[in-house]
């Protein structure tokens, strides 16, 4: 029985460089890379590979030492190329040459009423083997979901509110059987409700609309709406001791897509935006892909940033670097490593700004905006109150929440609500922050002290 | 700009490490960054976007909302000078004597704030705050005319020192520094801070016969019948109907620089609340608590100033000020919206008890808001109590 919930807290950020609706397969990328920073909370990642090896679509890459069963697998099958390391012999990613054509390793399959009376045992350890289980991430702490733990439910944020963020319907079609044999396998694990949480006013494609087992609510507002932290924290809070797993859309298909066809295939679309490519619209790539090829003469200046997700919780990765595990989505931006005179006190319509303090005119100008990494303004501490409530859609004191983080005092974090927030939920604070404090990285801090404590 | 830019480039290895003036590269930065926004960036992994605002655009806002309390402020002083000696003058004589009498408050204030600031950002090595900003302008602000200069110094250090730095510094202080500073002057200097001070009449001219000093707080304070009869009585002969309440309202009367004008303080306020910066909660519920309180104090009567109708309260004295530029102060008033509304109120209350119950000095919304910048604390406190408590009343474990 779904809910309806509006919320009115929030800021949108019209990016130009939205993509444009169409998909296309572009040259195959040549190397496919898995990195361990795109999975928190691993104890110390042990690699199986060596340089050299051949390698099929779901062999495994490497495993965490603490939990060992679950394994990090190959997108595709080709040669690993690069275990590349970093200071004190950190693993920083496993690289791997792709081949022209896929080899998949063969794991069962299932049938649709297969999967409703498979063990649950079974069903896990084989999303363990092949490398999907890295899809499920575990709320609080935001790790990779530990397989010995019972979710009170399941969450599938069904739409993106991120700047310039691609649109599901578009990521997603045709691949209903595959959502719904997802979803069957997901409602094993929990004794709650699985999810799915939808946008109410954008048209909401049939993946999502004719699933079936799922509970499908429908949420209204601005960004961060679609955070799935969010969702939560309006469906069915968390509290302490309890867990809750998220997974995107893609993850749940991948895993339909393991018991009905026995590969793991890693295959996905992605939207390249940002106003310094020239066409940004959908490629159908693959997990990990080098984005090296989508960008080739597809940029509009030299002095970019590449970042793999959206421009509020993305990772930079150069001009070489390969696309985050769970993004779906490349922004490019200009850098902002420019000086401008008096640039604290002359009007301007086109600086965003979620304040009207004196010359910022913004809130005049509706159009798209072409926005640069520069910080505007230096780091203080903490002056403006009040502002980071209203991008909060949630029942949590932002400012009070990071002062605990800063003074390490556990026991205020946890009664202020730090097992309900990611990084993610909170991106909007740093963005209006006129202080430029570093929050999403005071968060994860926080988040961390509280795990390892 | 290129030539500015490249003329500070050029220097700019002196300051950095190893360079012979090291130690002042944050005084270094501050001009540096006073002429061009910096050119940093954001890290690589977070948000990679931010807001145009920043804290130097916000102090700005601010100080452009005071401008018409300045402007207005500067005239007036000239204004009472030509009324108290019997004179009549050009509009632009009268901006001439306020301008001679409050810029150079208005310099010893940045003077010295500025280079305290300077001085604690060299020495414990973080970059110059823009806090002082917005302070430097509302010291001047609240003193009388011709509040002796070398005072002025004195305040802003101790306010700036003990009520800032001590704590860390912008961000960090528990009460209102400009407060602070005037308070300073009230226990250590009060001859000059209060009483017969608030019309400046220049050395070599005398009052006009009947002459009195007395603000519309003093007026009331003393007041043995009626209040708004000796309101309206006030000054005749040589300022006749200054205490009506019109007059009031527009803030033709004598007083603090910057506080007389009704109107102009409300003018910075919708500035304020438009563009985001000054909290509309606060200054919403100063005004409604002086309010409520000077009704119920009509309700008990007592005294004539007790019986004194709740509106004259919002337009006598420094309440209009108080509630719009140092109430809403963000690092010293309460931090949650909830909090801002009780610390509003509480201010707004205590304003009009300690005008009608204290003897000695009829102001209240000095102390009131020092008060209550100590108390914003706890209100927050409770307010963040409840959010816990509705956390943990969902939790089942």
């Amino acid at each position: 029985m779904g809910k309806f919930i509006r919320l009115s807290k929030g800021f949108d950020i019209n990016l130009k460089g939205k993509p444009a609706a169409q998909v296309s397969t572009p040259e195959q990328a040549d190397t496919v890379a898995i990195k361990p920073s795109d999975f928190q909370g691993l104890y110390m990642p042990k690699v199986v590979v060596n340089p050299g090896d051949t390698v099929k679509a779901g062999s495994p890459l490497f495993h965490d030492k603490k939990f060992s069963d679950i394994a990090f697998t190959s997108p595709v099958s080709g040669e690993v190329v690069e275990v590349k390391r970093g200071d004190k012999r950190k693993l920083l990613e496993v690289k791997i040459l792709a081949d022209r054509t896929t080899e998949y390793v063969q794991f069962k399959k299932f049938s649709v009423s297969d999967l409703a009376s498979a063990p649950t045992e079974e069903l896990k350890k084989q999303m363990l083997e092949s490398g999907v289980w890295a899809n499920l991430i575990q709320r609080p702490y935001g790790v990779i979901a530990d397989p010995t733990a019972t979710p009170k439910a399941i969450h599938i944020s069904a739409f993106d509110t991120a700047p310039a963020a691609p649109d599901y319907n578009i990521l997603f079609k045709g691949q209903e059987q595959y959502f719904q044999a997802g979803v069957d396998v997901l409602k094993r694990f929990t004794k709650g409700a699985v999810h799915v949480n939808t946008h109410a006013s954008m048209e909401l494609s049939t993946v999502f609309s004719q699933v079936k087992g799922a509970q499908i609510n429908k949420f209204q507002g601005k960004h961060p709406t679609g955070c799935v932290g969010v969702q939560i924290h309006h469906l069915d809070p968390i509290n302490k001791g309890e867990t809750v797993w998220t997974i995107t859309p893609t993850g749940v298909i991948q895993i339909g897509k393991l018991f009905l066809t026995g590969n793991y295939d890693a295959s996905k679309i992605i939207a390249l935006t940002g106003p310094c490519v020239k066409n940004p619209q959908y490629y159908k790539t693959v997990v990990g892909a080098s984005v090296k090829k989508l960008i080739k003469d597809n940029l509009s200046e030299e002095n970019c940033r590449i970042i793999s997700g959206n421009i509020l919780t993305g990772t930079s990765i150069g001009s070489e670097g390969h696309i985050g595990f769970h993004d779906l989505q490349v922004t490019v931006l200009s850098e902002g490593n420019y000086h401008e005179f008096l640039g604290w006190i002359l009007p301007s319509v086109k600086k965003l700004s979620f304040s009207r303090a004196f010359g910022l005119l913004s809130f005049l100008n509706s159009g798209e905006y072409n926005l640069d990494t520069n910080t505007h303004g230096e780091e203080r501490a903490f002056v403006a109150t009040g502002v980071f409530e209203k991008v909060t859609p949630m029942d949590v004191y932002p400012v009070q929440l990071l002062k605990a983080i800063l003074a390490n005092d556990v026991d205020e974090m946890e009664a202020l609500g730090i097992y309900e927030v990611i990084e993610e939920d909170l991106a909007l604070c740093e963005f209006v922050d006129v202080s430029k404090q570093p929050i999403q990285s005071i968060l994860r801090e926080g988040l961390e002290l509280m795990r390892t404590s | 700009m290129k030539f500015l830019r490249d003329q500070l480039d050029k220097v700019k290895h002196n300051f950095e490490k190893g360079g012979k003036l090291e130690k002042y590269y944050y005084a270094y930065e501050a001009f540096d960054t006073f002429l061009f926004a910096p050119n940093t960036t954001t890290p690589e992994k977070g948000a990679h976007i931010r807001d145009a605002v920043d804290l130097k655009r916000m102090m700005m806002t601010v100080i452009l909302a005071m401008v018409p309390c300045l402007i207005f402020g500067t005239w007036n002083v000239g204004y009472q000078h030509f009324l108290a000696i019997g004179k009549s003058a050009t509009v632009g004589e009268m901006f001439m004597v306020g301008i001679w009498q409050v810029v150079p408050i208005i310099i010893v204030s940045y003077g010295v704030g500025l280079g305290i600031e300077f001085i604690f950002a060299t020495l414990r090595r973080h970059p110059v705050n823009e806090g002082y900003l917005v302070t430097g302008m509302l010291i001047p602000l609240v003193m009388p005319p011709d509040i002796p200069l070398w005072q002025v110094a004195v305040a802003t250090a101790f306010a700036v020192v003990i009520g800032k730095e001590a704590f860390g510094g912008t961000g960090m202080n528990v009460v209102n520094i400009a407060l602070t500073a005037r308070a300073f002057l009230y226990f250590a200097y009060p001859t000059d801070i209060s009483g017969d001070v608030w019309s400046y009449i220049a050395e070599g001219e005398k009052a006009v016969a009947g002459f009195s000093g007395a603000t519309p707080l003093a007026v009331a304070a003393q007041s043995t019948g009626n209040v708004v009869e000796d309101f309206a009585s006030f000054g005749s002969g040589w300022a006749e109907g200054m205490y009506s309440i019109q007059n009031l309202f527009l803030g033709m009367r004598p007083g603090s620089i910057g506080e007389t004008s009704t109107l102009m303080c409300l003018i910075g306020g919708l500035i304020l609340v438009l563009t985001g910066i000054g909290s509309f909660r606060i200054i919403v519920s100063v005004f409604a608590g002086a309010y409520a309180m000077g009704l119920f104090l009509n309700l008990i009567g007592g005294n004539p100033f007790m019986e004194m109708p709740a509106h004259y309260h919002l337009i006598i004295g420094g309440l209009a000020f108080g509630a719009v530029f140092m109430a809403t102060d963000p690092v010293t008033a309460a931090h949650t919206g909830t909090g801002k509304w009780i610390y509003g109120l509480l201010i707004g209350m205590f304003t009009v008890l300690i005008r009608v119950f204290n003897p000695a000095y009829p102001e209240g919304i000095m102390l009131a808001i020092l008060l209550m910048n100590v108390f914003a604390p706890l209100i927050d406190y409770f307010v963040i109590n409840a959010n816990k408590n509705r956390r943990l009343k969902r939790a089942t474990v």
